[in-house]
């Protein structure tokens, strides 16, 4: 069923209203995860733009692209852009489209609501990217918004804490209706533990931003009381502490770097078995994996505050927590590889992403893992080993496994095949420049180069000139990916309803592209 | 199921999880008393208070201690310094410091001062018995005042601690309506 009336008169034709109304008024999980898509890859697009822009800058020694005030508010908004603009919302976008197909429901509990967390997304995105063109620009505080500075800044401040409440409202109203769909919208017969591991991992996610988006909206609450309304949260000067805003912050901060892992995990699960023509491996060991980094998440913000003055004991707690995350997480790894051991795989598009995932997303855990090492760390917070790290998990992580979900599901969503030698082109280029990219910036953090600076001792030279070549690579790459994917749009191939031989699952058993509406009549499921 | 039913159904999960994120937005705000109790009862930052005297307060006239007086100010138009630059003492030893605070402005101005120990260990060794920064401090235009700072070094301070830098940074406190500042001991 769906939850608005016309559940109930059923084989009409439905009319929906044409052109740009269709869209604003739209209620339908397919078409409101379309624009989540959209949406989420032109936040992709701006926010790679302020990117490629720092490492022009960062080319060489010097000054010569921009001055320091404008690139400190490059690296907040890119950061800023990225994470709530592009990730986040492409994650959700996913889910619309997939959940209710793999569970069989007709549509996204809450149908209208679901409208509403879309449609928040547009303004919050020009309240951030207009703050750019106010008196002062955009917040330069970086994106986790540290007081004092985030005390201090000009207007653009309070534009992004708008921004991020807007932001917020969208992820928890999404998160909401996704909760709710999987609990109660499953087909007869769709147990918990016969769910897809995609929405497995989402639900464990909407718990998560549940959890902690709200502490964020705290957060940044208490930072714009503090502004303009003379509280003294953060502000020594009244008796507040700017460190306390490092612990709410990262109490959100932490889980949410989950928030944007898990449903890649979940991505990736579904991938690797299909083309590894093997079932997933330990399936309900990566269930109670994917529960146990959730909770564990919640115990260990501090690692990101190791310099803070922290307590012996302290870092000693955090720093053991931290490590004992990588046992779950190394638990996934190892059922991935084991899926395809002696697997008959192919290497299509969407398999060479999650493969690429996994090689790369490894590497960015185990750098994490040396972060987490609190001696160690106190060297390297804040130098470019940390951008490092966190680009291996964010980008060969993260967005990989978009791309991945993206050629897998692209047939089903378009009813095309996508250029095959497009897809894998884009991969290999993305892979190369993604190493050629960020690689360098391990020995950058390792020999003292602090991040978020716009010029540097001439020693960092050459690893910032190849950065820098990378990340051009890399950017361009991703027009290959736009190519592609409006080249599939528009024709190619027919899909047929499972174009994958070895891919399982409801949402196969409809036709490609999938219609309008789908299992109105709930399948059973055995 | 009829549709009704799981209708009602999802309204009352929706209600639910709607519930558990409000709360969450409190529990942010729950963080600060949560956190502020922590630094107290751990004596990592108890910014605003009077120590208790270390319980053993014989003084170790075996060591002798240099203990240095700094005095910033942070975009605030007054003048602030101590009276002495640096005092010789022993571990166990009550020392009072004068500090000179004027307001250079036509105008009454507000200031927290903030202290800071270098090398940072010697933070939780510093009992402070009186001290300017345990108030907001107000000042007429142009008025001068010399506040004392009592303290004693605990004779605990780690032993290869010969000098201990005592540093105050005084700031404005915006909009000056005296805050909850001496009930948060943050
Ligand atoms: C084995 C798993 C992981 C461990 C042990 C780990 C550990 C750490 C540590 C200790 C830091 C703090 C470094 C510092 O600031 O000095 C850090 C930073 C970071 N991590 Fe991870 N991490 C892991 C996985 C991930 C994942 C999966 C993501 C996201 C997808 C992620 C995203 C980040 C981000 C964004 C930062 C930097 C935040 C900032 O300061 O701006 N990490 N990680
Ligand atoms: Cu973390």
């Amino acid at each position: 069923m769906s939850a608005i009336p016309h559940g109930l008169e059923h084989g009409h034709d439905h009319h929906h209203p044409s052109g740009l109304m269709r869209w604003i008024q739209t209620t339908n999980h397919k078409d409101i995860g379309t624009m989540y898509l959209i949406f989420s890859f032109i936040m992709f697009l701006s926010g790679g733009v302020m990117a490629l822009t720092i490492r022009a800058e960062l080319f060489q020694p010097g000054l010569q692209v921009v001055q320091p005030e404008f690139f400190n508010q490059l690296t907040t908004m890119h950061g800023l852009v990225m994470v709530f603009g592009a990730i986040m919302p492409a994650f959700v976008g996913f889910a619309n489209w997939q959940i209710p197909l793999m569970i069989g429901a007709s549509d996204m509990a809450f149908a209208r609501m679901n409208n509403w967390s879309f449609w928040l997304l547009p303004p919050a995105a020009i309240l951030l990217v207009g703050s750019f063109f106010v008196p002062g620009g955009a917040s330069a505080a970086g994106w986790t918004l540290y007081a004092p500075l985030s005390i201090q800044m000009g207007m653009g401040m309070d534009m992004a804490i708008f921004a991020i409440h807007i932001m917020g409202i969208s992820s928890i109203m999404g998160a909401i209706n996704i909760v709710v769909t999987v609990l109660n919208m499953r087909a007869p017969g769709m147990t918990l533990m016969k769910m897809p591991l995609f929405c497995w991992t989402w639900l464990i996610t909407a718990y998560l931003l549940i959890a902690v988006m709200p502490v964020l909206a705290g957060a940044v609450t208490m930072i714009l009381t503090d502004r303009h309304f003379g509280t003294s949260f953060f502000n020594a000067a009244g008796g507040g502490d700017p460190v306390l805003y490092q612990h709410v912050f990262w109490f959100f901060g932490h889980p949410e770097v989950y928030i944007m892992i898990l449903p890649a995990f979940g991505i990736v699960s579904q991938v690797i078995p299909t083309f590894a023509r093997k079932p997933l491996f330990g399936y309900a060991s990566m269930v109670y994996a994917t529960a146990s980094i959730a909770i564990l998440s919640f115990m260990v913000w501090a690692h990101h505050m190791f310099t803070t003055g922290m307590p012996a004991t302290g870092q000693l707690f955090f720093m053991y927590a931290t490590m004992l995350i990588a046992v779950p997480t190394g638990v996934k790894v190892f059922n991935w590889v084991a899926t395809m051991w002696r697997g008959s795989m192919t290497f299509e598009a969407p398999m060479l992403f999650s493969v690429g995932f996994l090689f790369v997303f490894t590497m960015g855990g185990f750098t994490g893992l040396i972060c987490a090492i609190a001696p160690i760390d106190i060297q390297i917070q804040d130098t470019y080993y940390v951008v490092a790290h966190f680009h291996y998990v964010l980008v060969a992580g993260s967005l990989f496994a978009l791309f991945s979900g993206a050629y897998y599901w692209l047939p089903k969503w378009t009813g095309h095949m996508y250029d095959e030698r497009l897809g894998k082109l884009h991969f290999w280029c993305s892979i190369i420049f993604f190493n050629i990219t960020f690689f360098p910036m391990h020995f950058l953090g390792l020999a003292g180069m602090p991040r978020r600076i716009p010029d540097y001792n001439p020693m960092f030279a050459d690893f910032n000139a190849i950065a820098t070549i990378g990340a051009f690579g890399f950017g361009l790459s991703q027009l290959i990916f736009l190519f592609t994917v409006i080249k599939c749009v528009r024709g190619g191939e027919k899909a047929a309803a499972k174009p994958w031989d070895g891919a399982e699952g409801l949402e196969w058993t409809v036709p490609s592209p999938a219609p309008y509406h789908t299992f109105e009549e709930p399948p059973q499921v055995k | 199921m009829s549709s009704l039913q799981r209708a009602s159904e999802n309204r009352r999960l929706l209600l639910r999880l709607a519930v558990a994120a409000v709360a969450m937005f409190g529990f942010g705000f729950l963080l600060v008393p949560f956190y502020n109790t922590i630094c107290e009862v751990t004596g990592i930052n108890r910014l605003m208070k009077a120590d208790a005297q270390a319980a053993n307060s014989q003084v170790d006239a075996s060591r002798t201690l240099t203990v240095e007086f700094d005095a910033n100010t942070h975009a605030l138009p007054w003048r602030f310094s101590p009276q002495q630059s640096s005092v010789s003492t022993h571990p166990g030893e009550l020392v009072r410091v004068d500090y000179v605070l004027e307001n250079t402005t036509d105008k009454t101005v507000v200031g927290q001062a903030i202290p800071s120990y270098g090398p940072r260990v010697a933070a939780q060794y510093v009992k402070k018995l009186e001290c300017f920064c345990f108030q907001q401090q107000t000042l007429a235009p142009h008025e001068r005042r010399v506040m004392p700072v009592v303290f004693v070094v605990d004779a605990a301070l780690p032993a290869e601690v010969n000098t201990v830098t005592l540093s105050y940074t005084f700031f404005e406190v915006e909009g000056a309506a005296p805050v909850a500042a001496a009930g948060r001991a943050g």
